[in-house]
This record gives structure tokens, C-alpha cells and sequence, in this order.
């Protein structure tokens, strides 16, 4: 039971955020807050590094040197989105090892989406265009998010960000302009992302018991169905502009709301992919694992060096003062 | 503490001219390392042209707890700032 002075507490920090004032790292926050946070970004952070595993897939096998380094680049970037997203968590007093620890036990979870399968180049297109743009649209509201350090990660992330949904738009754009097969093959990938894509902002509000006290805390600023009809009301033009068909018979232009109206989505799916039962959840999990696993020697070995370096300086030292 | 590379702080001056801001942390095995990793991380589209970094263990921080009484003893005093000042609007130039 809360005692009246972290009553008093709690109501002068609801009172902060109701200002819109920033919540530091070392200020007094609620446990649940807290918490809320470490499992959100920490989600985001993971979703980071094993969103690398589908595209890194291709890097080999990018049709031309313009289209590796573009897609080496993008891969990097979410490496260090990663990072940026570890080191917003761990000012939560949460450390790095036990973030990972959670990830690869398999009790954080990352987003669904990368636990579709890359089948063919046009799958690189359509993650940059559609994946990222959704992520970016999620980002954006993100960077007015209550908490300093998240909001401030959230900044550095969007500035980044939209390079990746441009170079995705730009690979789309080329394979509906080329031969009937390239078109097919844009095509296919825009039937299949479309909807993961639409299921990365996460259940419809009236599901989503969590989005209440968020909203109030303003660690969310938009509601995952208003992202999600926002995405849908700029997108359903870029489809149109690359000449291909719409991926849902559903999509109609709604006159009367102003928005495009879209099909219900499958969240069977969704929960079967949360539960683990996606088609790459496995192999994603195992070759995250895998890179920690093989890389410790790494880490061990960069630790063993610098302590000796540490200790050749501190003998270096000693004999300059004997000497003196 | 395990095989955990420490906590370090990464401050970039982005050009001559302006001061080192903080922008972020990182985990590395030693100072080169940590300098190493924050040019890839947090430099990649020219955002600097100089790095700090600094063991976070090493860095004292006042504690918002007492954010009060270490900065109330500025508040009441006004006659630090030009306003307290009434000049004639003739007065030019200060």
C-alpha cells in the first residue's frame, strides 16, 4: 500500500508531467513508471538489434555496390539505435547484461515484425518503405515522450531514420518501373508486409490495457490506433505513385472521416507470433544467441588486454619516480 | 564485477568554437576503446570534431532530492540581474 507521502510524491510527479516538464534519470518517479519504461525501451532497443537479422540476410546479395553500402549503412545505423536505446534503459538503474539476458531467455520481447522471413530482394524495399516508416512514425510521437533520456535517444534515432524509408521507397520504386517479374516482385512484398507493418503499432486501443496509464503519463503521446490510421493515410498515396495494386481489398478512401477506411487485421497471427509460434522466432532468438555467444571470447579478451595495458602503464610509472 | 566492460560517458564538441555536450553512454574495455566505439556511434554523419569520454563511475552528480536548498539561495537574489536596475530611458548604450 502506497504510504501518504509517496501519495504526496506521486501527485507532484503527475503534476510535472501534466506540465510538461522532462522526468531525469535520478528524479523520484512511481516503481510502475519505471517500470513501464525499462520494459518499453528495452522492447525498442531489441527490437533494434534483431531487426538487423533480416536485412543483414542481403547485404550479400544487394544487386549493386550503390545498394550494399546504402544497406550496410542502414544495418550500422541500427546497431547504434540499439545502443542508444541501452544506454536510455540502463539510466533506470537496469544493466546492460540483464537486458540481454532477458532477450535472449526469450522474456523481453522485440517487435512481431521481424519475425517474417526475407524472401527476395523487393522484401529490402519494402521493409525500408513500410517498417521503417511505421517505426518512424511510432519515433516521431516518441520524442516528446516524458522521459529525458528516451525522448533525447528518440531525437537522435528520427534524424537518422528516414534515410532507411527513403533508400526502401527508392529500391521499391525502381522494381515497378522495371520488368514485369520486378514488378511482380515488388508487389509480392507489399502483400506481405502490409499488414505486419499496419500490427507493428501494436493491438487496437480498445485491447491495449497499458495505453490508458501511458497516455497519462505521457510516455505514449498518440494512441497505437491513431498512429496506425495516420500511417494508413500516407501510404495508401506511395502505393498508388508506384503503380502497384493496393495489398487489402479493404482500402477505401472514407469521404465523410477523412481517412482511409482498411480491413480488420489478423491478431490470431499477431499473438501466435508474441507466443513465439511466428515463422522465424526461432532462428531469429538463435542467431542473437549465437553472436553473444561466440562473441564473448571477444570481450574477455578486450578486457584482459586493457587491464594489461593498465598495468604496463602503472609500471612505466613507477620506475619514472625511482628514477627520479 | 563480471567480464562487463564499463559504463562510459561520451561528450562531442561538434565544432571549434562550441563546448563538449553530453549525448550518450557506452560500454567499452578502456578509454581507447570507449573513444573508438563513441566515433561509430555517435559520429556517423560528421556530428563532431572532438571526444571526451569519462568512466560514469567517475562523475559526481548533485541529487535532485536536493535540488532546493542547492539552488534556492540564487532565487531571492534579484539584484544579480541587469532588470534590477532602473536607468532613465535617456541613458544609451547599457
Amino acid at each position: 500500500m502506497a504510504t501518504e507521502n509517496e501519495q504526496l510524491l506521486e501527485q507532484a510527479f503527475q503534476a510535472r508531467i501534466d506540465a510538461d516538464e522532462k522526468i531525469e534519470a535520478k528524479d523520484w518517479m512511481p516503481e510502475a513508471y519505471r517500470k513501464t519504461l525499462i520494459r518499453q525501451i528495452s522492447q525498442h532497443a531489441h527490437s533494434e538489434i534483431v531487426g538487423m537479422l533480416p536485412e543483414g540476410n542481403w547485404i550479400t546479395r544487394a544487386p549493386n555496390l550503390r545498394r550494399k553500402v546504402a544497406l550496410l549503412a542502414k544495418v550500422q545505423d541500427e546497431a547504434g539505435h540499439g545502443l542508444y536505446l541501452y544506454s536510455a534503459c540502463e539510466t533506470l538503474g537496469i544493466d546492460r547484461e540483464t537486458l540481454l539476458d532477458q532477450l535472449h531467455s526469450g522474456k523481453a520481447k522485440y517487435s512481431s515484425i521481424f519475425n517474417y522471413p526475407t524472401l527476395s530482394w523487393a522484401d529490402i524495399g519494402a521493409i525500408g518503405w513500410l517498417v521503417d516508416g511505421a517505426a518512424i512514425m511510432n519515433q516521431v510521437a516518441l520524442c516528446r515522450t516524458s522521459y529525458g533520456p528516451y525522448a533525447r535517444a528518440m531525437v537522435r534515432i528520427c534524424k537518422e531514420e528516414s534515410f532507411h524509408q527513403r533508400q526502401g521507397y527508392e529500391i521499391m520504386l525502381t522494381l515497378s518501373r522495371g520488368t514485369e517479374a520486378q514488378k511482380q516482385m515488388a508487389q509480392d512484398a507489399l502483400n506481405r508486409w502490409w499488414e505486419p507493418s499496419l500490427m507493428m503499432f501494436g493491438p487496437s486501443d480498445k485491447d491495449s490495457p497499458n495505453t490508458a496509464q501511458s497516455m497519462a503519463w505521457r510516455v505514449k503521446r498518440f494512441t497505437n490506433d491513431e498512429l496506425r490510421q495516420r500511417f494508413v493515410d500516407i501510404t495508401v498515396p506511395q502505393i498508388e505513385f508506384l503503380g502497384l495494386s493496393l495489398p487489402d481489398a479493404g482500402i477505401r478512401w472514407n469521404e465523410a472521416d477523412g481517412h482511409y477506411d482498411f480491413s480488420p487485421l489478423n491478431w490470431d497471427e499477431f499473438n501466435q507470433i508474441l507466443q513465439g509460434n511466428g515463422p522465424c522466432n526461432r532462428q531469429r532468438l538463435k542467431a542473437r544467441v549465437k553472436a553473444h555467444e561466440e562473441g564473448a571470447w571477444v570481450r574477455e579478451a578486450a578486457l584482459a588486454h586493457a587491464e594489461k595495458r593498465r598495468q604496463r602503464e602503472e609500471q612505466k610509472q613507477q620506475s619514472a619516480i625511482q628514477v627520479a | 564485477m563480471s567480464n562487463n566492460w564499463p559504463l562510459w560517458e561520451v561528450f562531442i564538441r561538434s565544432k571549434n568554437g562550441l563546448s563538449h555536450k553530453h549525448v550518450g553512454s557506452l560500454h567499452a574495455a578502456d578509454a581507447a576503446m570507449a573513444v573508438e566505439n563513441a566515433r561509430d556511434v555517435y559520429t556517423r554523419r560528421n556530428e563532431g570534431i572532438s571526444i571526451w569520454v569519462v568512466e560514469s563511475r567517475y562523475i559526481t552528480a548533485s541529487s535532485p532530492d536536493q535540488a532546493d536548498s542547492l539552488f534556492d539561495p540564487a532565487n531571492d537574489k534579484v539584484y544579480r540581474h541587469p532588470t534590477f536596475y532602473s536607468l532613465p530611458d535617456e541613458v544609451k548604450h547599457i
